[in-house]
């Protein structure tokens, strides 16, 4: 028991102190998460909105493998990944095996089923008359696209931190393909691979302190995002009271009393 | 000159045809209505006009040329609809009104000053950091016109430009419309199954039922022919056809069938087509005394939320559309299925 308090005591220490190796696990976390979900956005929003916006024989079935894939077991796909990247595998001769190349990759696939299902009903939910509108008022296929993702942006960045948690709390991808390397040229240790090594190692002072750090992190991404748009929400709703008059705001639609 | 021109336009969506070998002629500088009930095809063959729906038969030319369906992203630019249902992005009134303006690539200093300008003459001055969404029907509707009008294209296409809208509200998109029209020679095309408006605003009707345009003329000829083209008038508010009978006091009973027998101060005999105007209706809880000659008994069947006014459908053997305002409504504490009476004069029976 002395110990684990210990320890606890000590990861507080270390998160205050600043200490450089902890941060720098934190930095590689973010960065290799950051660009798993940047790489995710790049090839899911386009999947998304060929989905959400196109007619097409299968389209059901996609979306309900889609929306399945968000459960799937990370070490299921590490495992598959891992087979593809090693040596004798079909990728082999990249050499990406225990690089942060493969983990960027690996969580982009992890994410990629998440942000499109989330995308797709984001996208789904806008007036379907906006497309026809941007197209009248002289927007081409893509900007009217462009517009269409502009209405859905609530739900697209909502898809987005889903992803950014899923990336930077998973486990099972980086430990199969990054290695968990703490040392050399190019480390790949994360924040969660690294709590799993410290605790097995019985560093528990740095395990706690990486633990206290992933959670600070998942939080302040949420809690950063919601008040960005809670602040343009809150604009939005005083901007009336600054008016010069008052207005009812009512919409005119069919009340069937 | 011809803005533009339609040739034995055809749409179907499969099997159904909704619009049905067209052949319409659209002149520079005039307002055309079309004018027919709901499902005619008016709309589409707006959106046809628009460029966004390709026809599956026939030629659209547009300014002398053919337009090629498969590539339409020019022709778009200068062609705009503005829809029925107010459709606003979820934005401020500026980015709404400029929207084109920045698919057209025009510098911010033209933008803010078209923007402004625009705003202005649908009555919105200074309305620009608004939140669209949150504006009220009334000026949601007008939004969307302002954004249309500030592109200057040379066709301006309304879908409806009224429907829904209070009299105050519909008046100020009116008097806009005549106004583009007159000073900066906007050629015009809107959709229309308000009676006032047709009479009023167009230099030309053209009549459509089923997907067909059944008759184009001027208003006074199209009004001229009624009885011909009753199909055409069905579905709009408080007109009714009949068969008039002279009484002895020098007005006429109109029988509208359903026993509902109304009377009006013009002298007719035969087939008669009759308008009366909504808000010319009072209805009432129970029969008042007045001088009102036409006075009915009928219950609520629909109730529609305007702006500030609330518009009922009455059914006394005939569906009546009576606007009342919003406070009246709740006084008078109304619903669905009430029983309640409607009363109107003679003289404000228009015989058509």
């Amino acid at each position: 028991m002395a110990d684990i308090l210990g320890g606890i005591i000590k990861g507080f220490e270390l998160v205050v102190t600043g200490d450089p190796e902890l941060y720098g696990i934190v930095y590689r976390s973010l960065l290799f998460s950051g660009a798993a979900v940047i790489l995710a956005i790049l090839w899911g929003t386009p999947i998304a909105m060929l989905i959400a916006l196109k007619e097409f024989r299968g389209k059901t079935v996609i979306k309900t493998v889609m929306n399945a894939l968000i459960g799937l077991p990370t070490v299921v796909l590490g495992l598959i990944l891992l087979l593809i990247f090693s040596k004798g595998g079909p990728l082999g001769f990249l050499g990406l095996l225990y690089t942060p190349g493969a983990i960027i990759i690996g969580q982009a696939i992890l994410v990629t089923p998440i942000l499109v299902s989330i995308g797709v009903s984001a996208i789904e939910s806008v007036d379907p008359e906006i497309m026809s509108l941007s197209k009248t008022l002289g927007a081409s296929e893509s900007q009217a696209q462009v517009a269409v993702l502009r209405e859905a942006l609530n739900g697209i960045i909502l898809s987005d931190i889903a992803s950014f948690n899923r990336a930077i709390g998973e486990l099972g991808v980086v430990l199969l393909v990054g290695g968990n390397i703490a040392g050399g040229g190019l480390r790949t240790d994360v924040l969660t691979t690294a709590i799993s090594r410290d605790t097995a190692i019985g560093e528990i002072g740095l395990a706690v302190a990486l633990g206290i750090l992933l959670m600070i992190i998942v939080f302040t991404v949420n809690i950063i995002v919601i008040l960005s748009r809670k602040a343009n929400y809150i604009v939005e709703l005083a901007k009336p009271w600054f008016a010069k008059f008052k207005r009812e705001e009512r919409k005119s639609d069919h009340v069937n009393s | 000159m011809l803005t533009a021109e339609l040739k034995e336009v055809t749409k179907a969506y499969g099997t159904k045809i909704v619009v049905d070998a067209v052949n319409l002629q659209i002149h520079e500088g005039e307002i055309l209505a079309l004018l027919g009930p709901n499902g005619s095809g008016k709309t589409t063959i707006l959106k046809i006009l628009a460029f966004i729906e390709d026809p599956t038969g026939g030629e659209v030319k547009f300014l002398g040329e053919r337009v090629n369906f498969k590539n339409t992203e020019k022709v778009r630019l200068q062609s705009t609809l503005v829809f029925q249902k107010t459709t606003l992005f979820s934005t401020s009134v500026y980015n709404n009104v400029a929207s084109g303006l920045k698919l057209r690539k025009v510098p911010k200093e033209t933008r803010d000053r078209e923007v402004k300008k625009a705003l202005e003459l649908v009555k919105l001055k200074g309305f620009e950091k608004r939140n669209a969404r949150k504006l009220s029907g009334g000026e949601q509707q007008r939004v969307a016109i302002a954004r249309a009008l500030v592109l200057k294209t040379k066709l301006l296409l309304l879908d409806e430009p009224t429907a829904n809208l209070d009299p105050k509200n519909a008046g100020i998109l009116e008097e806009v419309i005549d106004t583009v029209n007159r000073e900066d020679k906007v050629t015009i095309v809107m959709a229309t199954h308000n009676m006032f408006q047709a009479k009023k605003l167009p230099h030309r009707i053209a009549l459509m039922d089923e997907g067909k345009i059944t008759e184009v003329g001027t208003p006074a000829e199209i009004f001229g022919k009624l009885s011909k083209n009753l199909a055409s008038f069905a579905a709009v508010d408080n007109t009714f056809t009949g068969t008039a009978k002279a009484t002895a006091g020098g007005t006429s009973l109109v029988d509208l069938g359903n026993g509902v027998q109304i009377e009006v101060t013009a002298q007719r005999q035969g087939a008669t087509a009759v308008f009366i105007n909504p808000q010319d209706i009072i209805l009432s809880k129970t029969a008042v005394k007045s001088s009102a000659r036409n006075v009915f008994k009928g219950k609520i069947t629909q109730i529609t939320d305007l702006d500030s006014l609330v518009k009922l459908k009455v059914n006394v053997g005939k569906p009546f559309t009576v606007q009342i305002t919003k406070r009246s409504f709740s006084e008078m504490e109304l619903c669905l299925n009430a029983e309640v009476f409607i009363a109107f004069k003679a003289s404000s029976v228009q015989v058509l």
